[in-house]
């Protein structure tokens, strides 16, 4: 379930809101960090996280709520080891990354070295 | 009504595509391509909305050669129920429409990802759907995002003739004027959770059988997949990798091989948790595979690195994940490759069809129905615009279907379709009455679901985000109703359809159950379309 958008890094560009399939955001009041209004309705589906520009957000792996000292919760620490952008990074999106468009190239962003044939 | 409700937004176009995964994609584009112009209207975000968007998935792509022995595969794996000129047109369809997108998304797939079947190009999901809308909006269609669709337009001579909605982030109605519709809004897991399936909750399938359409192989939407306990991850691939063990350790089964059957495998594993927790670790894999997996679904083990498993040494549990009519084969009955449903200007495409045709009573779990989402998709696209370029102007829609859930009046307190939400689960999602059948436990579940929906019919539903939900309630509601009724009429074991009462199949039964109606379900048999099943 989605948990945390870091308030330090988000923009307030509030594309979350717009690609969330369930319609889990709202737009701040006044703008700023979007408001998770609708938590029951996430799906753990990683795709605002995948979207997020400036990699803010963190879906937990989980389909229920984490509890408030759960290491799903605790932003510093994932901001700290690169969770926060993991996905993104995965896939090849953001600033800086290229998708993979050939087989070696889908080893090497997953950090593999091949497919140990 | 707000102000809003009575200035909605009003569009007219040439086809109008409800839904945003693959097949509705693909729709837009046939349609645009035959010189029509498209709306696509989602109920989330096409790009990121429904099963395909959020997982990774492979294609069953057959070249030439293979298709002769391809399709005799899928019929035998689908108890006799396919049907070649539908087998055809996918394999035909999807090799040619889908390899353009595969040779722009880049990366072919390694050793693992092909079977026997036919070759397989796995792509992330996001990459994909990302790359689809990018193409919908290229060839000059318009889209309206989080445009949930709650009823079908028709005009005075039963035509359909669009659709009417909720812009739900805006509070607004829209309503949609077309020659030609395409329903693609997936299929129905009963918001089991099941991974990118929350906005599955059968919208088209009850869109659809409002104006007449009727459903079939209902009865095939018991499908489980496997997910780590807790997460929305189900991957059939892993578990076919997998050894199995119980709470004390003892190996419950080893490699369930044939996923997608009701196989003796698959079956040991689903007895075994339903005695107790399951467990399981893929350590049936060589380096090889692990560099596959690991390379090709970044979105598993996404789940498995947050979760802190190394899941080729370390066992974790596991758990069975309704995945309802999208990994069965149920859906709205088409008379054609085309996706027509026997409704004027109606058309079903994707998960919303019944893809008995394509796989029988077995599931499409991931390849074939991939591939059908681009040749149903192409084919229902192409048609709608025919259809409705065929015409010069069309009359304006006079009657709104739509009815069930959506009964005028405001909502105090609690939302009360949240219950209804909640006996529909009590009935559908656990393993022990769904997967295994009976007549007692579907029958006493049958009038259980019967009294609710008397209820559904006179509970207030609001407005906007509230009518939507009201919407999405009646649309589950009304698909457990088909597949109890559906289940009951089947008194065989075939495919994914188990009935302890009737464990042998009947070859006297090899045909299709058909319901008919949205208040009083009738059920209908028809014999399958082959004379002689593949053995």
């Amino acid at each position: 379930m989605i948990e945390l958008i870091s308030a330090e890094r988000c923009i307030g560009c509030d594309l979350c809101i717009r690609v969330c399939p369930t319609d889990v955001f709202d737009a701040a009041a006044g703008g700023g960090v979007p408001v998770i209004a609708r938590q029951d309705d996430c799906q753990t589906c990683f795709m605002c996280e995948s979207r997020c520009p400036v990699d803010a957000m963190y879906v937990a792996p989980l389909r229920t709520p984490a509890p408030a000292d759960s290491v799903h919760r605790d932003l510093d620490r994932l901001a700290a080891d690169g969770t926060l952008g993991s996905y993104r990074a995965r896939l090849g999106w953001g600033h800086g990354r290229r998708p993979p468009r050939t087989s070696e190239q889908l080893y090497a962003i997953a950090g593999l070295t091949g497919p140990e044939r | 009504m707000t102000p809003r409700e009575r200035d909605p937004l009003r569009v007219t176009t040439d086809v109008l595509v409800v839904g945003g995964g693959p097949a509705a994609t693909w729709a837009a584009l046939a349609a645009r391509a035959a010189g029509a112009e498209v709306l696509l209207v989602d109920k989330g975000y096409c790009g990121t909305s429904g099963v395909t968007a959020s997982a990774g998935t492979t294609h069953w792509l057959v070249p030439p050669k293979h298709r002769a022995a391809a399709a005799a595969e899928r019929d035998r794996r689908g108890a006799g129920l396919t049907d070649p000129a539908y087998l055809d047109r996918t394999m035909d369809q999807s090799w040619r429409r889908y390899q353009p997108v595969a040779a722009a998304i880049g990366y072919p797939a390694t050793g693992y990802f092909r079977d026997v079947l036919g070759e397989r190009h796995l792509v992330q999901g996001p990459v994909y759907m990302k790359e689809m809308r990018r193409r919908v909006r290229r060839a000059g269609a318009r889209i309206l995002d989080h445009a949930p669709a709650l009823g079908l337009l028709r005009d005075g001579d039963g035509q359909v003739r669009g659709a009417r909605g909720v812009l739900r982030q805006e509070d607004r109605a829209w309503s949609a004027t077309a020659g030609g519709v395409v329903l693609a809004t997936g299929g129905c897991a009963f918001r089991s959770g099941a991974l990118g399936s929350h906005v599955n909750t059968g919208d088209g399938l009850l869109m659809a059988a409002e104006v007449g359409a009727a459903l079939s192989g209902m009865e095939f939407s018991n499908y489980y997949g496997l997910s780590p306990a807790g997460a929305a991850m189900e991957k059939n691939l892993y578990f076919r990798t997998a050894t199995y063990t119980d709470a004390d350790g003892a190996v419950v089964a080893e490699d369930p091989d044939e996923i997608g059957a009701m196989v003796t495998g698959r079956v040991a594993l689903m007895r075994a948790r339903l005695a107790g927790p399951l467990y399981a670790v893929l350590d049936r894999t060589t380096p090889a595979h692990r560099a596959d997996l690991r390379a090709q679904t970044a979105n598993a083990f996404l789940v498995f690195d947050r979760l802190g498993i190394d899941p080729f040494r370390q066992r974790f549990e596991v758990d069975f994940v309704l995945e309802g009519t999208i990994r069965g084969s149920g859906g709205v009955r088409t008379l054609d490759p085309s996706g027509w449903t026997g409704v004027p200007g109606l058309w079903a495409a994707g998960d919303t069809a019944s893809r008995e045709p394509l796989v029988g009573a077995s599931s499409g779990a991931g390849a074939p129905n991939s591939s059908w989402t681009v040749a149903s998709g192409s084919l229902a696209g192409s048609a709608a615009a025919r259809h409705a370029l065929a015409s010069a102007t069309w009359p304006a829609p006079a009657a709104g279907t739509g009815t069930a859930g959506v009964s005028a009046g405001r909502t105090r307190g609690r939302r009360p379709w949240r219950d209804v939400v909640d006996t529909v689960q009590a009935v559908m999602l656990p393993m022990a009455p769904n997967a295994f059948r009976s007549a007692g436990t579907l029958a006493a579940g049958l009038r259980r679901l019967d009294a609710t929906w008397r209820e559904l019919r006179e509970l207030p539903a609001g407005t906007g985000r509230q009518q939507v939900e009201a919407r999405e309630a009646a649309a589950m509601l009304a698909a457990a109703r088909w597949v109890q009724h559906s289940a009951l009429a089947r008194t065989e074991s075939r495919g994914l359809h188990r009935r302890l009462d009737h464990p042998g199949t009947d070859s006297a039964q090899r045909g299709h159950v058909l319901v008919h109606g949205v208040d009083h379900p009738v059920v209908q048999r028809i014999p399958a379309i082959r004379k002689d099943p593949v053995r």
